[in-house]
């Protein structure tokens, strides 16, 4: 493999790693303030490009994404307070079986809405055509501007998390959500905030992941598993592992077509969560003892 | 021989001895009590013995016979029955499902036959029932036999759950603080009922806190502290041991 | 014989039904209400897993699909190419084989379907047992995970495989011969017998189901739901009877798949979708989860309403709309809500019900 391709194909790893790693973050956001896995977390992708798509016409680029940011993340407000927040401590299978209706509603509606055509946003700078070189290879500015944007929201979270007092609260919300309500913290706003905290961050990802690989109503449930890997693979609820490991799966996969036909691709990363699941169930980073310590 | 014996029992969590070289035996016959303050790792103790936890290093064996990190339904098997400090009564059974269920072990229908419904399976569903509802009348829930398990009041569901570990025909039956939230009048009826299960023929190993209950009815004291054996014996000699009021009450 | 009756008010129903359609005329009725049957014994298997013994599986299109796809293919495969090498002549020499013509009275070999068949329910109930091994271990999100992966695998090899006819999937299915005189097909002169078929198939499942129910396996399974901590204290292997009862639904799903795609003379990916796995869940949720005459009724009813088109474009909006609402309202299936309660008290005047609260529990 020359040097160019193999660079080619380390973007490519980076940019869907990346794009996975957010969709696992917003896992772990949630599942940190209920314990709970929100099965149409990638609808929250979904919905960002769409929206952002359908709003272009009207309005500059930047403002579109703006807008489609925010209505996800009201979008994902009102999906707690109507479907969740009143539920007196439900089972897991009751909330597993919850989350996957709403991901299929989510997604009849959008196919109602936008049809099964596949669009895309343009690309921010330039075209499809325009490249930039990276130790040779040619490389889409688009693909930089996923990666960026990426960090810049891990990043954000993590400024968030550890510096905010909003951040901190959902944080003792996680690790003792009895001990929470104690302190006098709402725990039950912190999980509408979790729900809109990881809606944003998941729309703002379907945006800029748009131009390169389209979206259409159908896409959520492939990202939600890719997205779940991630998150199994770097232990549940820990965001920071959860980057490592997206990257992991995401250059994992981009290798991989050269070796297995492009069918196949996506059973690569579900054989690679049935693995996890098998072998390291509290994740690549985690340790046993820890993960035996959490009620799943 | 004793029918049980714990030797040189150890579990470590991290860097922390939960059970550190615990060696006891406990006698056919005999009502046995482990006790010790909080965090003494009485719990640790019982869990590697029924195989929830597997032990770091040392034996337990059980009629001569090692059992050490077998599965629990394995060492449920060997005869040894066990109770819940929580209680842990199956949901959505009534009580008397919840006591059939503890006749498994001494029953054999499999997935075939119970699904052809094969002329022996009735017979043995008969005994199984009227086994179970003998164990209910025991305890004197028999009028509760329908109710659902977890619906009772939390004395009852005590009830179903000795009932349920007596329903294996143990040898041994070890009960995780039998007396852990009832009151003194209960707890005096919980002490009858242990000795009267003595004569039956079982042999009682129990973890309590209640000192009251522990003195008037075991034959043998272990004490714990720190996860190490500090003392054993009869219960006389227990009150009377330097170290064991050294723990308990302090300098 | 309390156990008896609904099973006899079935029967009555399922003969009262045929003959109706015949009296009025409306016998293209029948090709759904087949339909319907077989994907209920599906349900009724996942039941058993599902409310009695506590695991969820979002996989089981994926039985359904082994079953419906190995048939499939061993009963279209031409083998004529191959008939010199050893293996296909001892096959040959067990019986294995039929030989015929195709439409265009080319010769054909293939496997002989009552073979087929076996080979395809023994497939599924092997993959349960290798799968459910390290799967049945996990709990929860995991298992609900897990058993995804699973399903998507399935659906992922049966698109990408030329074998199993890629997005077309298998058609020109040949019909699979029971009894002298019974054979499972499409053939419309043959519509009254495959009907009878197919809810004589249901039946067997739901007598053979309710008995292991009321059964010492079932206690163990249901107290394996309860609490697998306890179940391990009264000497219930429960990573054992947790296997056994996921391998026999997948047999009752690849049954199902086996009979429903000769029916339907061939198979599509469409069958081992996400899609359907999750409706098959939601159908056993709004049956009330531990409730087989549940899931039976609900099974027939909302796979015949969706077959017939009722509910057009929104199909899987609707089921999705169902798990929803049956989780939000009524977690324990509509039927478990107090209606007789509700029905009484629109004849009574004082607004004084017994028992109220208490849902009516169809568990024995």
């Amino acid at each position: 493999m020359s040097v160019e391709l193999f660079v080619q194909y380390l973007f490519a790893g980076i940019t869907y790693g990346a794009i996975y790693a957010i969709v696992a973050i917003g896992f772990n956001i949630i599942y940190n303030t209920t314990g709970i896995i929100n099965f149409a977390q990638g609808e929250f992708v979904m919905l960002g490009g769409m929206i952002s798509i359908s709003l272009l016409p009207f309005m500059p680029l930047y403002a579109a994404i703006a807008l489609a940011v925010l209505m996800t993340m009201l979008f994902g407000a009102l999906l707690e307070i109507c479907f969740i927040r009143w539920l007196e401590s439900p089972g897991v299978l009751r909330m597993i079986i919850i989350t996957i209706g709403l991901s299929i509603l989510t997604r009849e509606a959008a196919l109602h809405l936008w049809g099964e055509s596949i669009r895309s946003l343009p690309y921010f700078i330039g075209d499809e055509i325009t490249t930039v070189a990276i130790l040779g290879a040619r490389i889409s500015p688009q693909v930089l501007w996923v990666i960026a944007v990426c960090g810049l929201m891990v990043l954000f979270l993590s400024v968030f998390f550890q510096a905010t007092s909003v951040g901190r609260e959902m944080k003792a919300c996680a690790a003792n959500r009895r001990a929470a309500i104690l302190c006098g913290i709402n725990t039950r706003n912190m999980v509408t905030l979790s729900f809109m905290l990881s809606a944003g961050i998941g729309a703002l990802a379907g945006c800029v992941m748009s131009p390169i690989t389209s979206s259409g109503y159908d896409i959520g449930t492939g990202l939600a598993i890719k997205g779940f890997t991630v998150a199994i693979l770097g232990g549940l609820g820990n965001s920071m592992a959860a980057v490592g490991a997206g990257l992991l799966l995401g250059i994992l996969e981009a290798f991989s077509i050269s070796v297995v036909p492009l069918a196949f691709k996506d059973a690569i990363a579900i054989t690679i969560l049935l693995l996890i699941l098998f072998v390291r169930p509290h994740g690549l980073f985690g340790s046993s003892t820890a993960a035996g310590l959490k009620e799943f | 021989m004793a029918l049980l014996e714990v030797s040189g029992l150890h579990k470590k969590f991290g860097g922390l001895h939960a059970v550190n070289d615990v060696s006891f035996g406990v006698e056919k016959g005999a009502i046995k009590a482990v006790i010790g303050p909080n965090g003494a790792g009485k719990t640790t103790l019982f869990n590697l013995i029924t195989g929830a936890l597997a032990a770091t290093s040392g034996l337990v064996s059980f009629n001569g016979a090692p059992i050490q990190n077998r599965k629990p339904h394995q060492i449920a098997a060997c005869g040894i029955a066990r109770t819940f400090q929580n209680i842990k009564l199956f949901h959505d059974m009534t009580a008397l499902e919840n006591v059939m269920v503890g006749r498994h072990l001494r029953s054999r229908a499999g997935f075939l036959a119970s699904m052809l419904n094969m002329p022996w399976t009735l017979k043995e569903e008969r005994q199984i029932r009227e086994k179970s509802m003998e164990l209910l009348a025991l305890f004197e829930i028999a009028a509760y036999a329908d109710v659902e398990a977890t619906s009772l009041a939390f004395g009852q569901q005590r009830a179903v759950e000795f009932a349920r570990a007596l329903a294996l025909e143990p040898a041994l039956l070890l009960l995780d603080e039998p007396a852990a939230g009832l009151n003194m009048h209960e707890t005096a009826e919980i002490g009858k009922l242990i000795t009267r299960i003595r004569d039956l023929g079982i042999t009682v190993l129990l973890v309590e806190h209640d000192m009251s209950l522990v003195m008037d009815i075991s034959d043998e004291i272990v004490v714990l502290s720190f996860g190490e054996k500090i003392a054993e014996g009869v219960p006389a000699d227990i009150q009377n041991d330097h170290d064991v009021i050294k723990v308990y009450l302090g300098e | 014989m309390k156990k008896l009756l609904p099973l006899a008010a079935l029967i009555v129903f399922v003969i009262v039904i045929q003959k109706m359609t015949g009296w009025t005329d409306t016998r293209f009725y029948l090709t759904q209400l087949t339909m319907a049957a077989y994907y209920a014994l599906l349900i009724v298997g996942l039941c058993v897993v599902m409310g009695y013994a506590g695991q969820i599986s979002l996989g089981h299109a994926g039985f359904f699909a082994i079953g419906g796809y190995v048939s499939a293919a061993l009963t279209t495969i031409n083998l004529i190419a191959y008939q010199d090498r050893v293996v296909i002549r001892m096959l040959d020499g067990f019986g294995l084989l039929v030989a015929g013509q195709d439409i265009y009275g080319d010769a054909i070999l293939v496997v002989a379907p009552w073979a087929a068949c076996i080979a395809a329910v023994v497939c599924a109930g092997t993959t349960a047992w290798v799968l459910g091994i390290p799967v049945l271990k996990l709990k929860g999100h995991y298992l609900a995970m897990a058993t995804l992966g699973f399903g998507i695998i399935i659906y992922r090899i049966v698109l990408a495989s030329a074998v199993f006819g890629e997005a077309d999937g298998i058609s020109e299915v040949p019909p699979l011969p029971l009894l002298p005189g019974l054979t499972v097909s499409g053939d419309f002169g043959m519509r009254e017998e495959n009907y009878y078929i197919a809810w004589g198939m249901l039946i067997i499942g739901m007598i053979l189901l309710r008995n292991l129910i009321d059964s010492r396996v079932g206690r163990a399974l249901r107290s394996i739901h309860g609490s697998e901590e306890a179940a391990e204290s009264t000497g219930v292997n429960t990573a054992r009877f947790k296997l056994k009862v996921f391998v026999l639904s997948a047999v009752f799903a690849a049954v199902a798949g086996v009979f429903l795609t000769h029916y339907n003379g061939g198979i599509g990916p469409s069958e081992a979708s996400v899609m359907k796995s999750v409706r098959y869940v939601a159908i056993v949720a709004v049956g009330g989860m531990a409730h087989l005459w549940g899931a039976l009724i609900m099974g027939i009813v909302l796979n015949f309403l969706s077959l017939r088109g009722v509910f057009g474009s929104y199909d899987d909006a609707v089921f999705g709309f169902i798990l929803i609402v049956i989780m939000l309202f009524a977690p324990n299936g509509i039927l478990s809500l107090n209606w007789r309660g509700y029905f009484l008290g629109l004849f009574r005047r004082s607004g004084q019900t017994e028992e109220t609260g208490r849902a009516i529990d169809g568990t024995p």
